[in-house]
Order: structure tokens, then C-alpha cells, then sequence
């Protein structure tokens, strides 16, 4: 039975190697990936129940004993973000067809998209650190040749910065992981997290914890080192824009809240008041960046960025009510950010442009793009029935018992810039008259549509069942709070 | 020798570090090549550099080096070819293209 936890893993990879021998046989490779995927997230919807109802999965690999193989730990966190992930990738799996030319996907794009989504639950399944830095590459490496898919001049000049961004931080990752197995003698997570409480967390220790945040920080992208993200994100075709923006810097937010809740907690003044500075940053210069430009794709792109600065807060402040604040969070910016990014590339594809001031009055030809567009909107920027809302509620009621006022200052007025933001892209680009010469015709949008909407259905029921899910959040933030669970639950103590 | 090392490390660095800042293409693929090394040395110092036999099982030999670090090396040297061929390929189409392997130039205003 505890093999099933591997089977996220291992599905993507070996249909990856399937649909690798017959690239030009379109029709084939699209059903495939569409019933492959769908088959997964059946199966992580059903390794979810087991392990809601049956505690924790662990995977010794190989037969080997916790801190000498590899595990594979299936907790609470790290399988509601693989099923998250599922739900995501059906979406984009039966979006991409319309999407891409098919020149773009006969070039191995579906095996791309499935080593993409191997590296992702791999990254949040893994109980050992070099084994992440092992899943980064995967889903890095097939990041790299997603982002330059189509071959376009733009896409080519902002790889390569993507890339080398990725490259410099990827060895950062190796380098720390050099010092942690010096100091600690293991990369185990769960024998570092002991072996670092036993030791008491000296200055090297916390030295290599910044240094980790640093690491996770670029792949996430924190207020300083942000910059590569808008430009990287905003030149892909949509549904890999939706495939980044939905997990990519999700995975490095999932790291920070793994190693600074379960390795790192004993020097929280340091640290985790870092973290809250940090965020309130995030939050404000993400925002302004939505706000400076009248591309459509850059202001989704820019909008990942103040959501990554919500979930960092709630790490920074550290308490139960804060940490299912984040995780909340979490969930419900997978799905919305899969959702503006697929909606932005319907709204490019019917209007011709990705620039606003070119855009006008939408929403006489397509009202169900415009409405649908418009509820997103309300969802991201957190208006009370949906799942934003949620959220931010608890991370705001976690600062203000820790009276950090300043950050929920920052929070709220962010928020309200993001609805601003989201709300010039409604009204440039859906209001006013119909332009009488330009993009006459009509496109239709019914194949962009659906994915679209079902997502968009889940995160409205994540909002509006907020009641049903609240308690599987809660009892995950409990579960953050205490590590000794995790460290005893792998290395049965 | 762990510290000689550690200097040799920080040199890799520093030196990769330089490349990467600088305008040509090609310097910069050098320098995450050099800063590659810098990290893989590192592993291998880190690990500790005691004396010993190869890893390998032998009877009557009781001191071996560490056979982690060097597992967690190999890996990541394969992680880092890969990644550098790619860039290497990336970095031709994209001089191809732009026609410029110049970083300074390739700054795009299309998107604003």
C-alpha cells in the first residue's frame, strides 16, 4: 500500500517515455495525455483520502531505512498540493490543443508537460533535500525547453535569462546542501530537522537556513530577486505561462514553508522577522509592477509575485492560524493563477493583441470570456464569498494577534491595488463601444472555455465550502507546527 | 588541505562569478561552467578530505573516504552537462537570432 505514494510520480514519467516515440501522431498523443492525466489525479485524489483517513505515507525506497535511502513521505501538505497540481494539469492538458500550433506540440510537448508535472510531486513528495534539488532539475530542465517552445525571438533572448537564473541558483542549492551535509553529517530531512534541534541551531546553522531562503527565494520570487519573473513568465505560449504561474514558484514556496517549519525554527527573531519584511516588500513592488504596465500578460505575471509576498507572511509570523492562512493561500493561487493565465491567453487569442490600449469592448462578442474573466478577478483579489478571501482573512487575524499592524496594512492595500490592477485589464479590455474595423470577425472561444471554467468552479467551491476544507487546512497547519510528528513518523521513533 | 580547497573553491567562484557579469554569451557560459566546479569541489571538501581507501569494498581495509559526497557529485555533474549543453545550444539560437551575443543589447522594448 505504500507504494501508491510513488505513483504520482511515476505515471507522468513513464507516459512522458511513451508519448516521446511518437511525437507526429497528434491526435494519439493528445487522448493519451488527456487520459493519463486524468488517471492521476484520480489516483491523487485517492491517495488524499488514504492518507486524510490513515496518516502519513512513507516510501522507503528500495527497502532501505529512513535516514540511509531515500524516502518518500506522503503527509497532509505534500499530497494536497500533488492532487492541486493534477487539478491544474488536467485543465491545461485539455487547453493546451488549442493552445499550441501543431508544429509547437508536435515537438515533444506533451513530454515536456508530463516531466514538468514529475518534477513538481516530486519536489513535494521527497523526504530528502538532495532529492529536491534532484526534482528541481527535472522540472527546471523541462521548464527551460517549454519557455523556448515556438522559437520566437523574444522567447529565445528571455530563456536565456531564465535559464542562467536558474542555473546560478540551482548551484547555490548544491553548495548549501555541501555545507548542511558538513555540519550535520546527513541530507535526510527529517535527521537534519533532529540533528539541528539537537545542536540547538548555532550561528552556521542559521547562516545555512538564510542561505536556503535565498535558494528557495529566487525560485519563488521574493522582493529582491523577483526580477527575472515578469519578463520570463509573460513571453511562453499561455498554457505553459498557466503551467509556470500555477506551480513553478508555488514549489519553491512549499520548500520554505518545509525546511523553515520543520529543519529551521529555533532562531524565529531572526529568521522569520526577515520573512515579514520581506513580504510586505514582495507584496508592494509586485503590485507596482502589475500597475506600471498595459501589457496583459505582464500584469498576470506581475500579480504571481504580491501572492508569493501573502504566503510568506504567514510563514514569517508562525503561528497555526497564520501557517493555515498560507496554506489556504496556497491552494487557492495554484488554481487562480492556472486560471487568469489560461483566460489571459483566450482574451490575446480573440483580440490579437496583448496590449490594453488596443483593446476594446469585448465583451459585446464574448460574455462568457468577460464574466468569466470578471469573477477571476473578484477570486484573486479576495472579495468575501471566494477563496481569496479566506485566506487573507487568516493570515491577517495571525499578524494582528501577533500585532505585526504594519504588514496587514501592506496586505490589505495591496490587495486592493491587485483589484485595481485586474479591474483596468476588465474594464480596458471588456468595456466600452465595439470597434467597428478591427478583429471583425468572430472567434470562437467554447475549446478555451471549459478548462477554463471548471477550475474556476473549483476555486469558487474552495471558497463558498470554505467550512468543508478549513478543518483538513487546519489539522495540515497543526501538523507544521509540531515537527517532531514528521521527524518520528520517518525515522520511527 | 580542506582549507587550500575551500580557497580553491572561493576562487572558482569568484572567477565564474566575474564571468557571469560580463556582456559576451559565451563568457557567460563559461563562467556557470566555472561556478559548476566551484560548487562540485566544494561538495568533495565539505565531505572532508581524510585519507583512505577508495569506496570500494575491499577485505582488510577498515578506512574508506566518504562515498556520499562523490554520489551526490556525480549526480550533479551529469545535472550541470546537461544543463550547460542546453544553454550552449540556447545561447547559439539566440545570437542567431537577435543577431548579438551581446547581453547588453538583448533588451527587448516590445513588451512595453
Amino acid at each position: 500500500m505504500t507504494n501508491l505514494v510513488i505513483l504520482p510520480i511515476i505515471i507522468p514519467l513513464l507516459a512522458g517515455i511513451l508519448v516521446a516515440f511518437f511525437p507526429r501522431k497528434l491526435s494519439i498523443v493528445r487522448k493519451i495525455a488527456q487520459a493519463v492525466f486524468i488517471g492521476n489525479l484520480v489516483i491523487a485524489g485517492y491517495l488524499f483520502y488514504y492518507v486524510k483517513q490513515y496518516g502519513t505515507l512513507i516510501l522507503e525506497t528500495g527497502g532501505w531505512a529512513a535516514p540511509y535511502g531515500i524516502v518518500i513521505v506522503g503527509d497532509m501538505l505534500a499530497v494536497t498540493l500533488v492532487l492541486t497540481t493534477n487539478i491544474i494539469a488536467v485543465a491545461c492538458a485539455f487547453y493546451a490543443p488549442k493552445s499550441l500550433s501543431d508544429q509547437q506540440e508536435s515537438y515533444y510537448f506533451y513530454t515536456f508537460f508530463f516531466m514538468l508535472i514529475t518534477g513538481v510531486s516530486g519536489a513535494f513528495l521527497t523526504g530528502d533535500i538532495f532529492n529536491l534539488f534532484v526534482f528541481f532539475e527535472v522540472l527546471l530542465m523541462a521548464s527551460y525547453a517549454l519557455i523556448v517552445l515556438g522559437n520566437g525571438k523574444v522567447q529565445l533572448r528571455e530563456s536565456i535569462k531564465y535559464l542562467l537564473l536558474n542555473l546560478f541558483s540551482s548551484m547555490l542549492f548544491v553548495t548549501t546542501v555541501a555545507f548542511v551535509y558538513s555540519v550535520v553529517g546527513t541530507v535526510n530531512m527529517a535527521q537534519i530537522a533532529l540533528r539541528v534541534q539537537e545542536v540547538d541551531q548555532k550561528g552556521i546553522l542559521t547562516t545555512i537556513g538564510i542561505l536556503f531562503f535565498f535558494v528557495f527565494a529566487t525560485k519563488a520570487a521574493v522582493f529582491p530577486l523577483y526580477y527575472w519573473l515578469p519578463k520570463s513568465y509573460s513571453v511562453p505560449n499561455p498554457v505553459v505561462s498557466a503551467l509556470f504561474g500555477a506551480l513553478l514558484t508555488k514549489v519553491g514556496i512549499y520548500s520554505i514553508i518545509r525546511v523553515f517549519t520543520l529543519i529551521f525554527t529555533n532562531e524565529p527573531g531572526l529568521t522569520h522577522s526577515l520573512f515579514i519584511l520581506l513580504a510586505g516588500l514582495t507584496m508592494l513592488f509586485g503590485v507596482i509592477g502589475a500597475l506600471s504596465t498595459n501589457n496583459v500578460q505582464l500584469i498576470i505575471a506581475y500579480n504571481i509575485i504580491p501572492a508569493v509576498g501573502f504566503m510568506l507572511m504567514g510563514i514569517g509570523i508562525f503561528t497555526e492560524e497564520s501557517l493555515s492562512g498560507t496554506i489556504y493561500y496556497l491552494v487557492h493561487d495554484m488554481v487562480i493563477k492556472g486560471v487568469l493565465f489560461l483566460l489571459i491567453g483566450a482574451i490575446v487569442y480573440v483580440a490579437g493583441t496583448s496590449d490594453l490600449r488596443k483593446m476594446n469592448g469585448l465583451i459585446h462578442q464574448y460574455p462568457l470570456l468577460g464574466w468569466l474573466f470578471f469573477l477571476a478577478s473578484l477570486v484573486l483579489a479576495g472579495i468575501p464569498p471566494f477563496s481569496g478571501f479566506i485566506g487573507k482573512l487568516l493570515l491577517m487575524r495571525g499578524a494582528l494577534s501577533q500585532e505585526e499592524i504594519i504588514i496587514v496594512i501592506t496586505g490589505l492595500l495591496s490587495s486592493l491595488l491587485i483589484l485595481f490592477s485586474m479591474m483596468r485589464i476588465f474594464i480596458g479590455a471588456f468595456w466600452g463601444e465595439k470597434d467597428s474595423n478591427s478583429s471583425a470577425e468572430h472567434k470562437s472561444t467554447r475549446a478555451f472555455a471549459w478548462p477554463v471554467a471548471g477550475l474556476l468552479t473549483l476555486s469558487v467551491t474552495l471558497g463558498v465550502g470554505a467550512e468543508w476544507f478549513y478543518p483538513t487546512i487546519q489539522s495540515i497547519a497543526q501538523y507544521l507546527m509540531s515537527p517532531e510528528i514528521y521527524i518520528d513518523s520517518v525515522l520511527k521513533e | 588541505m580542506e582549507i587550500i580547497m575551500s580557497v580553491l573553491a572561493g576562487l572558482l567562484f569568484a572567477t565564474g562569478i566575474y564571468n557571469l557579469l560580463q556582456k559576451q554569451l559565451l563568457r557567460i557560459a563559461i563562467g556557470t561552467a566555472l561556478i559548476s566546479h566551484g560548487a562540485h569541489l566544494f561538495i568533495l571538501t565539505m565531505g572532508g578530505l581524510k585519507q583512505g581507501a577508495p569506496p570500494i569494498l575491499v577485505e582488510g581495509i577498515k578506512d574508506y573516504t566518504d562515498p556520499l559526497p562523490q554520489a551526490l557529485i556525480l549526480t550533479s555533474i551529469v545535472i550541470s552537462f546537461g544543463v550547460t549543453s542546453f544553454l550552449l545550444v540556447l545561447a547559439y539560437r539566440a545570437a542567431e537570432e537577435n543577431g548579438t551575443d551581446n547581453m547588453e543589447q538583448m533588451r527587448g522594448n516590445e513588451h512595453d
